[in-house]
């Protein structure tokens, strides 16, 4: 299993996500730098971190999203390689139009930093399938620009292709329908504002997080 | 030539820091405003003959998330 992390200056949870990926994988993730052009041979599972990559100019994740990488993150995507986006990743995955919508800043101005409860709501994903639909489990979240937007259109449609993969079990950003995490059409791609790979270990107060990643590499027991 | 965009937040899209404006002008006592809503004005310097193809897509590409947001570009 080879994994990589995605590195844009600026990302400050790129060690965090390596940590989780080598917990689960016994083997440490690439670590590529947004200036490259390609992704390692036979990469299996792409992670792009949380952060404020390029100091959230413009928009959050908006410079990211076009960074030289992203060409080979979305063709990878779009071999149906898995890509997970956490926080400025997800921000990255919509302004790089991998994932419907936008995240725009919370509704109640300020940066929520804690652990949050949320719903899954899609239990089949390859990202999620660790989980039991309706269960509720607790991930922390540490967002300014978290309130997911999208037109009523798009959020009906992706409601009924089952694409929300997670919701807010209470209020936490704004975001239209509480949702917390995001799939693309084919089911490969999820974004999340809410950090599993701070949910991994005892220490952390929860291992919530580390499911999402046994499912997603393959681990399961 | 310099050229200017002016991304704003589309109708019926929630703007929390327009709100906060908003809010903070009446707290300077500033009464009879009915609302506020926060864009951002680009300035470019382009080459003379810039298409207006040109200046529409790096509005659309870039400048804007066209999700969320409109773009007016304002040419000399």
């Amino acid at each position: 299993m080879k994994t990589a992390v995605i590195v844009f200056p600026g990302s400050n949870c790129d060690r965090d996500m390596a940590v989780a990926l080598e917990t689960v994988t016994g083997r440490a993730p690439a670590m590529v730098w947004h200036r490259e052009t390609d992704l390692p041979d036979g990469i299996d599972f792409i992670a792009l971190p949380g952060g404020f990559s390029y100091g959230d100019y413009l928009r959050s994740g908006a410079m990211a999203a076009r960074s030289p990488i992203l060409r080979a993150v979305s063709d990878a995507a779009g071999r149906g390689v898995p890509v997970l986006g956490v926080c400025n990743g997800f921000q990255v995955l919509t302004e790089a139009q991998l994932l419907p919508g936008a995240l725009m800043r919370n509704a109640g101005l300020n940066f929520v930093c804690r652990s949050v409860p949320l719903t899954v709501e899609n239990s089949q994903s390859l990202f999620t399938a660790s989980y039991n639909a309706g269960e509720q489990i607790d991930i922390p979240v540490a967002h300014h620009d978290g309130n997911y937007f999208a037109d009523s259109e798009t959020l009906d449609r992706i409601e009924g292709e089952g694409r929300v993969a997670f919701r807010y079990a209470d209020a936490v950003n704004g975001s239209a329908r509480d949702i917390a995490g995001v799939l693309n059409d084919a089911g490969n791609v999820l974004g999340m504002m809410p950090h599993p790979e701070r949910a991994i270990d005892r220490a952390h107060g929860g291992t919530d997080g580390l499911r999402l990643f046994e499912a997603a590499l393959g681990v399961l027991a | 030539m310099k050229v200017n965009v002016y991304v704003t937040l589309k109708p019926g899209v929630l703007d929390p820091q327009g709100k906060a404006i908003h809010h903070a002008l009446e707290g300077l006592g500033f009464g009879g405003v009915a609302d506020v809503r926060a864009g951002r004005f680009i300035e470019l310097d382009v080459a003379d003959g810039t298409s207006d193809a040109d200046l529409d897509a790096m509005c659309a590409k870039l400048l804007a998330n066209t999700v969320i947001e409109n773009y007016r570009i304002e040419r000399p």
